[in-house]
């Protein structure tokens, strides 16, 4: 007889022993049912919300901004991160610099992009951006200055241009750590967003649905959006973590 | 028939013309390197016999690497000139292989195409590059999957791949910087071999640092002994042994010979501390 492969089946073991744990504390009523309904309460408001509830559209709200910020980073934080990091002198010049804004809350920005942008979408986004740009810059510049130095010799030696050690060899020799800023840039994008969905004169969202919810006292309601906006950012994670192992298949070999 | 004695004195191999007709495809002149807390060469010279294989052997640190980089002009010197058939390095097509060739194969392509990345950046049409590749392939009897990538090799192949690559150029002169010693003994051996008739077939000129003194002596045409820093030329020593050589050759009385004075003055040097 084969033994049974019981591996694969593990990660759900710590889901099944949360549940339990949260049912025996409703059951023996440890922590106050208002505050903490049934799981069945609570996973019914999450179905009803996704299909055809309110849920499910601001759950594309939210994964629409975050895409969208984490678009918008990428696009000016990979060229930049290249430029930065294929010269040692000019990174050491700005690295103070990008150092000290990546070391500051994001959150802390929202009151200069509100007066740049006003309420609506385009400070939300733009927030979530810069924070995600700032990451997402800091690891491609890092990436690109520690290429192996010997490829970019035995690419130099076989008469490779800087150009062309730059695009053959730095650029991939970056993939791996770029992908490291790409999926820390998308988790703190959706962090942002969250935030400010709950905070910035919001009408839809994840954050605001949250928000909302604790407002009216719908507990069934606010754990469903939690659990969403925890999907929400486990799926983007492995999405990038799936992109990377195409396209990066060398990494960590 | 000249006999003559496998030894040359330092003294007299500095003098270029002075060997039995020998072309030198590399002169080194007043070569003179600084690293900010060390002088690695101070007016140093050298020939490299034209379609010889050179063996370098020195005390660690003395500065093999970096003789053989500023000869490809991978560093820059600070002084003296290095030329090749009497004209400046820069047309001069080198093959170079590196010890750590997990570093120096590009893991993102596979085996055959670092090993037509040069023939590309030489922007040949890619028939061209095909049938170059392919003849190299077949004159060596490579029997590897050349269509996986480099992480999916063993070490010996990868470092067989990074040879490849060096040679589908067909370099005018080949260094290799201790090719083997990343490789376990048996994949030493092997690739010893496999070097030696690629130098048989090719007639290449070769460069060769290895750490390893038999190994040195039993590739060589020529054993070059360094000095501690400032490096300089303990010894030029010549091993004449007819190719292929074989493990017959290692206990040969010529081989033993040379390879214990090579032993002789690499211990004097080290001594002077
Ligand atoms: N980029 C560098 N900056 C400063 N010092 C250097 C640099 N490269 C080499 N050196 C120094 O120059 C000397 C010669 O180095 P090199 O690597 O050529 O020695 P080597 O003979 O190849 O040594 P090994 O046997 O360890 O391979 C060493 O003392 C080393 O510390
Ligand atoms: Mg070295």
């Amino acid at each position: 007889m084969k033994p049974i492969r019981l591996d694969p089946y593990l990660p759900i073991i710590g889901v099944l022993g949360l549940v339990a744990v949260w049912y025996l504390a409703v059951w023996y009523q440890i922590v106050d049912p208002v505050l903490l309904p049934s799981p069945v309460d609570t996973f019914r408001a999450l179905w009803n919300g996704i299909a055809g509830g309110r849920l499910g559209f601001d759950f594309m709200r939210t994964l629409e901004r975050t895409i969208l910020a984490t678009l918008i980073a990428a696009a000016i934080a990979i060229p930049l991160g290249i430029a930065l990091g294929s010269s040692e002198r000019v990174y050491r010049s700005v690295e103070f610099v990008v150092d000290f804004f990546r070391s500051t809350p994001a959150s802390a920005m929202f009151p200069l992009f509100l007066v740049l942008f006003g309420v609506g979408d385009k400070t939300k986004v733009s927030v979530a951006a810069f924070g995600a740009a700032l990451v997402i810059l800091f690891n491609v510049a890092y990436g690109v200055m520690n290429a192996r130095k010997t490829r970019l010799l035995a690419a130099k030696v076989m008469g490779a241009s800087r150009l062309r050690v730059l695009t053959d060899v730095m650029l991939l020799e970056s993939l791996p750590q770029t992908f490291v800023g790409l999926r820390n840039g998308v988790s703190l994008a959706l962090v942002i967003v969250v935030v400010a969905e709950m905070f910035i004169g919001s009408t839809d969202g994840l954050g605001q649905r949250v928000f909302e919810a604790q407002q009216l006292f719908a507990m069934p309601d606010m754990y469903a959006a939690i659990f969403a906006a925890g999907g929400l950012g486990y799926g983007l994670n492995l999405m990038f973590l799936l992109v990377e192992r195409q396209f990066v298949h060398w990494s960590g070999k | 028939m000249r006999r003559e004695s496998p030894v040359v004195r330092a003294q007299e191999a500095r003098v270029p013309t002075g060997n039995a007709g020998e072309v030198p495809a590399v002169t080194v002149r007043g070569l003179t390197k600084r690293f900010p807390d060390a002088v690695v060469y101070d007016r140093f010279d050298l020939d490299i016999p034209r379609g010889k294989l050179v063996s370098i052997f020195g005390p660690n640190g003395c500065g093999k690497s970096t003789l053989i980089n500023m000869i490809t002009g991978l560093i820059p010197i600070d002084a003296g000139e290095i030329l090749f058939d009497g004209k400046p390095l820069r047309d001069t097509k080198f093959g170079y292989v590196f010890q750590n060739y997990r570093e120096a194969l590009f893991p993102w392509l596979r085996a055959i195409d670092n090993i037509d990345y040069p023939l590309k950046l030489m922007k040949l049409p890619k028939a061209e590059r095909r049938t170059r590749t392919q003849r190299m392939v077949a004159s060596l009897g490579v029997k590897i999957d050349l269509n996986r990538y480099p992480y999916e090799l063993s070490g010996g192949q990868q470092q067989l791949v990074s040879v490849m690559r060096a040679l589908v150029v067909e370099p005018q002169i080949l260094f290799l910087d201790e090719p083997f010693s990343a490789l376990d003994y048996e994949m030493t051996l092997f690739m010893r071999d496999q070097l030696q008739r690629i130098f048989v077939e090719t007639g290449t000129t070769t460069v060769l640092v290895s750490h390893d003194l038999e190994e040195a002596v039993y590739l060589a045409d020529r054993i070059l002994l360094l000095s501690r820093r400032p490096a300089s030329i303990a010894d030029y020593v010549r091993y004449d042994a007819a190719r292929p050589r074989s493990d017959a050759t290692l206990s040969q009385h010529d081989f033993v010979r040379v390879k214990a004075h090579c032993l002789e003055v690499f211990q004097r040097e080290v001594r002077k501390g």
